[in-house]
């Protein structure tokens, strides 16, 4: 039976290339994971820049909004919200402060972390401003209440009655060394 | 143990071609696929038993509530380790192995496509277990964190975080030339009379295999580098506080860690397809839709991924599609269990030893595969998530699936290896206390997870006790009984010896080669009896 020479190099090019293409897949996932987070909420993912909206009050219905704070590992701060809830209506604006203190006797960063429960709210839930869109800096052990202003979306579907808005308080002088 | 099969080929300086290197040389610079085989599965046998001393530090601590022998820390670093060094050392080359000495054998080619990069992708997997293991005399101590290496966990891991990093980069490295010379050598290499269609199964399975390898190692590589980068150079992947969220290091992992599931099982089907119908002396059953079976599996285990993460928080839609996405697999497991049952249906079986590991394969990953499919239920799965019961699932397909097929794959070998029968009362031996251990070991884990065990805990509530306490003795026992393969191993060479098919009637080129097989077989292109080569073609 008469056989064709087959080219090793050829083939072997080709799986090379592969495994490279699927290297660059895996880096690929993290802007494609950022993508679905944002259109889906997924991972309880809210907006990180300011929000434009309209005010438009729903003052039928009445939407309770909780605040929950946490430290990450045992970071040198007190943290926490100032109300630990409120009673809102959707399409008005309302305002929450946080306070911090830095424990240490150094100028400390931080950066909260906001995450919206359930999954079906954090699109609907809107931060007009935030200390959570930009680095917090402080003095030794200042203190400091910073301010939340928020809308809820009168699109929020009708079964969600409670909405839970989550910081994770991180310490970031790590990471903005490095930056 | 190193040196009997070192000596293996010594016979065949007689032979027409020329014989292999003197010395250690000869082992260092081999480019024979029969020597590079040899030296992988020493190796993995080697690790086997390292993981599974790790295995045994972890039954004794278990035996009993309290803390007995090790610090919690140094108990998290041995599951850590006995999970890495047991896949990626252990069942992972020692199916490289069988491939290396195998494939060319049944399809008729003299050689691996790449003999050179074949001694490569076997070299650096010393090198990666060395760096690995120096990490137990490391500050800080060996990676703790699970072989998940999940962070924001990992990356407290102390001097040997970025030697874990770069030990799986190697072996991935080694993982992915491997597979690339099993897909040339099998795409260019086949004798002119084998197509695809007619490949033997070991082959087909190894080829899917091999496919798996080059799609997922590199992902892998890339997630281990993101953890690298966020821990030393600044970036922030995986870390909330730069915007990066954990939650996606879990994601990329088991796009990676499914599909490595069914590279350690795929050529384990394969083996096991291998032997079956030898010993029912009737050609396999559905030959073909076995190699669509393997393919649709292969091909949906890349769609499954999240079903090792219900409990991260997801969407209702994403828990659903996963969820069916997983059972789905059970229908081409389920082709594979029958094809088996059925080439067996009406045989004339015997139960020599290599059967006997096989046949207990089909059952007990059968029981394995069933718990997969309870772990696959999204709303039991909140339960069932990080228990013993997952312990005991994938304990389940990974020793009496995985390793029984690769025990089996050695006794039936072993003879075309080495020329010589192993001593068949003490395979017996080995195969009935594997057995029996291995379920006394396993099976409880399944109680105590449903009754709400955590798994990778050094100590647990005082009503664990008992099941616990089996347990121990089981693992005792098995890694008591695997001194029996390793006595089989040393005194094969004063077994009879074997004749050229060895077993009655098998079908294959491997058996229509000397045994033990010449140092180069197939130098010219065979042109062979199709009933013997191809049985299933030719029922």
């Amino acid at each position: 039976m008469e056989q064709k020479p087959k080219s090793n190099l050829a083939l072997t090019g080709s799986l090379v290339l592969l495994v490279f293409a699927m290297f660059g897949f895996g880096f690929a996932l993290v802007p494609l994971y950022d993508v679905f987070c944002e259109i889906t909420g997924f991972g309880g993912r809210t907006n990180t820049t300011a929000a434009v909206v309209e005010e438009a009050p729903d003052t039928e219905r009445t939407v309770r909004i909780e605040f929950v704070t946490t430290l990450n590992q045992h970071a040198p701060w007190t943290f926490g919200a100032d109300v630990a809830s409120m009673e809102v209506h959707p399409g008005k604006m309302y305002f929450a402060t946080f306070t911090a203190k830095n424990l240490t006797d150094g100028i400390k960063v931080a950066q909260a972390v906001p995450s919206v429960a359930p999954i079906s709210a954090s699109d609907h839930f809107k931060k007009i401003e935030c200390f959570c869109f930009e680095n917090q800096e402080f003095l030794a052990g200042e203190s400091r209440a910073m301010p939340l202003q928020f809308i809820v979306d009168p699109d929020l579907p009708d079964y969600v009655d409670t909405i839970t808005l989550q910081y994770t308080f991180f310490d970031t002088l790590r990471v903005s060394a490095s930056d | 143990m190193v040196s009997t099969p070192a000596d293996l080929h010594d016979k065949h300086d007689e032979h027409e071609h020329h014989g292999p290197a003197k010395g250690i040389g000869r082992w260092l610079f081999t480019t024979n696929h029969k020597d590079i085989g040899t030296m992988y599965l020493i190796f993995s046998l080697v690790m086997f038993f390292i993981g599974g001393a790790m295995a045994l530090v972890i039954r004794s601590e278990l035996a009993q509530p309290g803390l007995q022998f090790v610090h919690p820390e140094f108990f998290n670093s041995m599951t850590t380790m006995h999970a890495l060094i047991m896949v990626f050392g252990a069942v992972m080359p020692a199916f490289v192995g069988l491939a290396n000495w195998m494939i060319p054998m049944q399809i008729g080619a003299p050689d691996m496509a790449l003999p050179r990069m074949n001694n490569w992708s076997f070299w650096i997997l010393p090198v990666a277990f060395g760096i690995l293991l120096s990490t137990l005399f490391m500050p800080g101590g060996a990676p703790a964190s699970g072989w998940t290496m999940y962070p924001p966990l990992v990356l407290q891991t102390g001097d040997a975080f970025p030697f874990l990093i770069f030990s799986v980069h190697l072996m991935g490295i080694s993982s992915i030339m491997g597979a690339i010379n099993i897909i040339v050598t099998i795409i260019n290499m086949r004798t002119p009379e084998m197509t695809l269609i007619r490949m033997p199964m070991f082959v087909w399975t190894w080829l899917i295999t091999a496919y798996l390898l080059i799609a997922v190692m590199p992902v892998l590589a890339g997630a281990v580098t993101m953890l690298l980068t966020d821990q030393f150079f600044g970036t922030s992947f995986f870390l909330a506080a730069g915007g990066g969220d954990p939650v996606m290091f879990q994601h990329i992992f088991w796009f990676f860690g499914h599909p490595e599931v069914y590279i350690m099982i795929l050529p384990a089907f394969g083996v096991v397809s291998e032997i079956i119908p030898t010993f029912s002396r009737k050609p396999l059953f559905g030959h073909d839709s076995m190699v669509y079976a393997a393919a649709s599996i292969a091909f949906l285990s890349f769609i499954v991924w999240a079903h090792h993460m219900f409990t991260v928080g997801m969407p209702l839609s994403g828990q659903m599609f996963f969820m069916f996405a997983t059972m789905l697999i059970a229908v081409p497991t389920g082709v594979k269990v029958f094809n088996w049952v059925g080439t067996m249906w009406r045989g004339a079986m015997t139960f020599e030893t290599p059967m006997l590991f096989s046949l207990a394969f089909v059952f007990l990953f059968t029981i394995g595969g069933f718990s997969g499919l309870m772990l696959a239920i999204a709303p039991a799965d909140i339960q069932y998530h990080d228990s013993y019961f997952v312990v005991a699932h994938f304990h389940y397909v990974l020793v009496p699936g995985s390793i029984f097929a690769l025990m089996a794959a050695a006794y039936y070998w072993l003879p075309k290896w080495t020329g010589h029968m192993y001593n068949e009362k003490i395979g017996k031996l080995h195969f009935w206390t594997s057995t029996i251990f291995v379920n006394l070991t396993f099976f409880p884990m399944h109680f105590l997870g449903l009754a709400g065990m955590p798994r990778r805990i050094p100590d647990y509530s005082t009503q664990f006790a008992d099941f616990n306490y089996i347990a121990s003795i089981g693992a005792f026992g098995f890694g008591l009984s695997q001194l029996i393969f390793v006595y089989v191993l040393l005194t094969v060479k004063k077994g009879e010896k074997a004749t050229d098919a060895v077993w009655d009637n098998p079908k294959g080129l491997e058996w229509t080669v000397p045994s033990p097989a010449p140092y180069h077989t197939f130098d010219e292109p065979v042109h062979v009896d199709r009933t013997v080569a191809f049985p299933q073609n030719n029922p």
